[in-house]
């Protein structure tokens, strides 16, 4: 039996800045994850995807990232995607900075 | 020190324009990353987990004031203020924009400094003794060699597509502070009589799988290492096998097919390539070596440092621990410790930078050296100064006196910076070093070199760390593994895992409990770690960590192993 799709998000890393970015609603790029639009259907995500990785003049290695989603707040399952949505562990600098 | 020569000047100089026209195509769209992510790591640019990462290479670990001070200004200009030395003698700058590598680039020029073949399947940046033209204990300064070596390996038009990347590090001293049998090619200057020459290793290495080096040739001249060097690669380049990334490594390939099968291929190779070489090498090393001619030492005496040693204890502590002994009287070699208690082992401020510099300058014949152990050192201080520098130091948190203890952690950057990664590695650096400062008993427990790698690939050394810990991802959590009794010295060895890992919770009251099972079963202060490991073996750490059930399990399994061989 095919394994059940779970909630994801695209994401990327941007090409001038480098920084993680993930893709909205209306398919702009958000330096925040909970702006991410959660993608729930399968088919839905791999076309998507498709036309992420074709922006390659904005972003670099689109990926989608497993996100749990509590009511339309996506938060990663993963301590990789925490990691990438916050910033290193050592230096208050990254993400969590940003958003201060 | 070594000076670029006009050739050098224009060869980087035009590489940083290719670059620069790179970054512009790939910014309007003329290349896919497909095209230009090759081009950028032929520049040492790789993408990392939040930004961009630039590695900038130091060539055998050495640099002057004013190359520091150049470092410092890329670390404020271009990037969040800081730096991160690593177990490669590079620089590493975490937050560099894409548009701006190639400014960056280009003031590395201006320094005479690149980030060429710091990347990619090449002969990566020649690492080399930390203490090298300074130790008391040394055969001969191995930096002209290496820098010769950095010359030809440098767009070497037949290695720049090898099987995988290549290191290559030299070593002066038996006492081998380079790692030489954890390198592609490891080489050891040995003097046999009045002969000086080459002791050559080949195939160490540690990374997914850990291999020591096996020596090739025990005793080369000097004239005849260039040529015998590139007879190797090129056997290599033509057997190492590209089939498999993890199968790549000259490492597999000595072991696929023996260390006699690689020297006959080596010997033949060699008797039709050396004709080639027809003395010019030889030439340019004399120049180097007349580049590297030791400083002018100063003949003054040593009261000064002797009666700060008797007035100050913080003082007398430092020199117990980071001074190491020099050949010149009256001198002496520091390390300067970028392990502060709770700080990211190898980080340094921009601020701390210029420090470093300005004190190479006025008090240190102005060199300095990156070691892989990831601290800083000022190889030529005469004692009388060590006040001075001490006072220096401290002001900028830069005196700590751990250097060789357990807080001295060598710690990759793990998954806080590295896209390869599995788990941190810094957190864990930093838990430990702030526990045993804590504690204190790091002195108590004396000389312990832990290495701490955040995957497999091991830049953190943790096979050879006296304790290694590897961070790995195991069912989305992270999870760290032991290793006790690794050395990295000249005889060197892989550590013994100790058995099932640890979550990032229970890591380091792990460490703490090898620590006190190690203080309660030694025979006395002098015995160290590692000669107490080698004396006792694993079965009393094993119990220590995992209990006595699961101690004799093991010892029951060993047993049995035993009976059916």
């Amino acid at each position: 039996m095919p394994r059940e799709f779970t909630p994801k998000v695209i994401t990327a890393n941007a090409l001038l800045e480098g920084d993680v970015v993930y893709l909205t609603e209306n398919d702009n790029w958000s330096r925040r994850l909970s702006e991410a639009a959660i993608l729930i259907d399968e088919a839905d995500a791999d076309l998507r995807l498709l036309m992420a990785q074709g922006r390659a003049s904005e972003v670099v290695g689109a990926y989608l990232a497993d996100v749990t989603a509590l009511g339309s707040t996506p938060t990663p399952t993963h301590f990789r995607e925490e990691f990438r949505r916050t910033g290193p562990s050592n230096y208050l600098h990254g993400k969590q900075a940003e958003t201060l | 020190m070594y000076t670029y020569s006009e050739f050098d000047a224009a060869f980087v100089a035009e590489r940083n324009r290719q670059f620069r026209a790179q970054v512009a195509r790939r910014v309007d769209g003329s290349l896919t990353e497909d095209e230009f992510k090759p081009l950028r790591l032929m520049n040492g640019l790789y993408l990392q987990l939040h930004a961009y990462m630039l590695r900038v290479a130091i060539p055998y670990g050495t640099l002057g004031g004013h190359q520091m001070r150049q470092l410092a200004m890329i670390a404020e200009r271009w990037d969040k203020g800081y730096g991160h030395f690593t177990t490669r003698q590079n620089i590493q700058y975490n937050w560099p924009k894409l548009a701006e590598v190639p400014d960056i680039l280009d003031a590395l020029g201006d320094v005479q400094m690149h980030a060429i073949q710091t990347s990619g399947n090449t002969i990566r940046n020649v690492t080399a003794d930390h203490f090298a033209g300074a130790a008391a204990d040394e055969v001969a300064d191995p930096r002209p060699i290496a820098e010769l070596i950095r010359q030809w390996s440098t767009d070497h038009p037949e290695f720049q597509f090898l099987p995988r990347k290549f290191k290559v590090a030299v070593t002066g001293s038996p006492m081998d502070r380079a790692v030489t049998l954890a390198h592609d090619i490891g080489l050891r200057i040995v003097r046999r009589g009045d002969e000086i020459g080459y002791q050559v290793l080949v195939g160490g290495g540690l990374g997914r799988t850990p291999m020591i080096g096996k020596v090739l040739n025990d005793f080369l001249p000097e004239e005849d290492l260039l040529p015998y060097l590139e007879a190797v690669v090129s056997v290599w380049n033509s057997i190492g096998r590209r089939d498999n990334k993890f199968k790549s490594r000259i490492k597999i390939t000595v072991h696929e097919h023996g260390i006699e099968d690689i020297s006959a291929r080596v010997n033949a190779r060699y008797a039709l390539i050396r004709p080639q070489f027809t003395g010019i090498d030889q030439q340019v090393l004399g120049a180097i070596r007349a580049d590297f001619a030791p400083p002018v030492f100063r003949i003054a005496t040593t009261d000064a440092y002797d009666a700060a040693r008797s007035a100050d204890p913080v003082f007398r502590a430092w020199t117990d621990t980071n001074l190491a002994k020099h050949r010149a009287p009256g001198y002496a070699i520091v390390s300067i410790s970028l392990k502060a208690h709770g700080e990211t082992p190898g980080d340094a401020s921009a601020e701390q930078m210029r420090v470093m510099a300005d004190l190479a300058e006025r008090y240190g014949h102005d060199e300095l050296r990156i070691s892989h152990e990831q601290n800083v050192i000022l190889p030529h201080v005469h004692k009388s100064d060590l006040p001075a520098v001490h006072a220096a130091l401290r002001k900028v948190r830069l005196a700590t006196a751990n250097i060789g203890l357990i807080s001295d952690i060598i710690a990759c950057p793990g998954m806080d910076y590295c896209a390869l990664a599995t788990a941190r590695s810094i957190p864990i650096a930093q838990e430990i070093s702030t526990r045993f400062d804590a504690l204190k008993l790091e002195h108590e427990i004396g000389e312990m070199k832990i290495k701490i790698s955040g995957c497999i690939n091991a830049c953190g050394h943790h096979h050879v760390g006296h304790i290694g810990i590897l961070g790995l991802d195991r069912a989305g959590v992270e999870s760290y593994q032991i290793t006790i009794g690794g050395d990295g010295g000249p005889d060197a060895q892989l550590g013994d895992r100790t058995g099932p890992g640890f979550a990032a919770e229970d890591i380091v009251p792990a460490i703490e409990t090898i620590m006190l099972a190690y203080l309660t079963l030694r025979r006395s202060p002098s015995e160290t770690f590692l000669a107490a490991y080698r004396r006792v073996g694993m079965d009393p750490f094993k119990e220590a960590l995992y209990g006595k059930a699961e101690a004799a399990k093991a010892a029951k399994r060993k047993a049995e192993a035993h009976v059916a061989a």
